[in-house]
């Protein structure tokens, strides 16, 4: 016996429960229920309810289950007047979701009723096709990849480590890309910085970089600082960045660096190569320690030369600049977990990672709550020299 | 007896060699053995108050030695100790 969409509409308000606008404001004034709205793109771009999650109808039965892995949590589907919501609420009932219900009325009824409703930003349809790979991927989505072209990540250095950084960062679309550097492009630095090109050698490697970045990706703003990072302008260097990739080569400007982005809480991705072997981590404290925490003093310049004095394996660094970029995005899009309290030290010749847990001293002269209250008071605690000054003894770390 | 990682830059003071099996009850002993085998590793390691330098971090296993019992620190068969000296490059 055929059915009608009269028979397959009365079928489906037998089967789902409806709930009202008001009921649903309410319902999602307690969060812990999802929002599915599963108009067309084109009716979500108009304007959506806070928080709500898009799968239009014609895809429920593909995505709705990377959107949303656990069957027995609660889930409101709503479209335009309530009836493609009942019919979307129904398949998700048939794939074993226990607490569905559909909004009637549907958006149109929202918006009457004076509810709250935002507008998406919207991707053009050039960025819909750029970041497709991202938008596919439930974990960035169209709300990640407007969080990302919205953020602001500081390359220190445009070097080995900030190469690949730079690279990965304007692919992915992070929206302005600060580089701070003085430097000029050298014929020995193309082995590994591979954002600058055999034609650029004499160029400043900040002009360099923009160009590869905007060859790459017109979507980013890149912030040239041509200067050296110093105490003196640190502070204006950082300002306004949401994460700050560490490449550097020196640990004055590393300590510099730590003990400013630790006072205005802006997290430090950090890497340091040598040869074939890489370090690696993420200073947010208090989540995890700061750089002062993990090396208190630096060690006498014999014991810690630089790639131009040592040598590196060209590959190294680009690796650990892309480590550094993975936890950088992660750090936008507020995902999985950082590397904060944890050193990963990769080595290239086994092509073996070992990782070390990594503790806050609660002595230290930056980032322990001592510290921050002296700062807050208007009189930081006095920091070692970031240059080696003889040797120094094991002091009372607690 | 345990493995102490060498570091890539102190392996010239090590014979060359990325890791070594001494033995030794304490991270202090283990390194005291490293040390007697390796002469110029001391000034590397230590002050000449026989302190670890604080610009080497010393883990057993993942741990940081600081925040166990310092040199006091067991140290079991199979252990693994990694040295770890800050490094700029970048
Ligand atoms: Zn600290």
């Amino acid at each position: 016996m055929p059915k009608s969409y009269a028979d397959l509409l009365k079928e489906a308000r037998s089967q789902i429960k409806e709930v009202s606008p008001p009921e649903a404001d309410l319902i999602r004034e307690r969060g812990a229920t999802t929002f599915v709205d599963v108009r067309e793109a084109s009716e979500w771009e108009q304007g959506h309810l806070p928080g709500a999650v898009h799968i239009s109808k014609s895809y429920i039965e593909q995505q709705i289950e990377g959107a949303l892995p656990d069957r027995d949590a609660p889930v409101v589907t709503y479209c335009a007047g309530g009836v493609r919501s009942l019919f979307a609420a129904q398949t998700l009932q048939e794939m074993g979701y226990t607490n569905v219900s559909s909004m009637s009325g549907g958006f149109q009824q929202w918006k009457s009723q004076g509810l709250p409703w935002t507008v998406p930003t919207i991707l053009s349809s050039e960025q819909k096709q750029r970041y497709s790979r991202h938008l596919l991927i439930p974990e960035v989505g169209t709300e990640g990849q407007t969080t990302l072209l919205g953020s602001k990540a500081l390359l220190i250095g445009a070097g080995g480590l900030g190469s690949p950084a730079a690279l990965y960062l304007a692919a992915a679309g992070v929206g302005t890309i600060g580089v701070v550097d003085f430097d000029v492009v050298d014929l020995s630095n193309l082995q590994r910085q591979v954002i600058h090109a055999t034609d650029r050698v004499g160029e400043k490697k900040t002009e360099s970089a923009r160009r590869t970045i905007n060859a790459l990706n017109p979507d980013v703003n890149v912030v040239l600082h041509e200067e050296m990072l110093t105490d003196e302008n640190v502070g204006r260097l950082i300002d306004g960045y949401d994460v700050i990739l560490d490449g550097t080569d020196t640990f004055e400007t590393r300590y510099t660096l730590n003990d400013a982005a630790v006072a205005v809480g802006i997290p430090v991705v950090h890497a340091s190569v040598f040869r074939f072997e890489g370090q690696l981590t993420v200073f947010d404290p208090p989540s995890g320690p700061c750089y002062r925490c993990l090396y208190p003093t630096p060690p006498p310049p014999e014991l810690a030369p630089g790639c131009s004095v040592a040598g590196v394996l060209g590959v190294v660094p680009g690796i650990m600049g892309l480590l550094q970029t993975n936890e950088a995005i992660k750090i936008l899009l507020r995902i999985g977990d950082s590397l904060a309290g944890r050193l990963l030290l990769f080595d290239a010749l086994d092509a073996s990672f070992t990782e070390l847990r990594l503790r806050r001293d609660p002595a230290c002269p930056v980032c322990s709550e001592q510290a921050v209250a002296a700062r807050v008071a208007g009189h930081p605690l006095p920091v070692p020299s970031s240059t080696y000054e003889g040797e120094f003894v094991l002091g009372a770390r607690a | 007896m345990s493995t102490v990682r060498i570091p890539p830059v102190l392996r010239s003071a090590a014979g060359g060699v990325k890791s070594v099996e001494i033995g030794g009850a304490t991270v202090g002993e283990v390194l005291e053995g490293l040390t007697a085998a390796h002469p110029a590793l001391r000034t590397q390691l230590f002050s000449d108050e026989g302190a670890l330098n604080r610009f080497v971090n010393v883990y057993v296993n993942d741990q940081d030695v600081r925040y166990l019992q310092e040199g006091s620190t067991p140290v079991e068969e199979r252990d693994t100790i990694i040295i770890l000296p800050a490094m700029a490059g970048g």
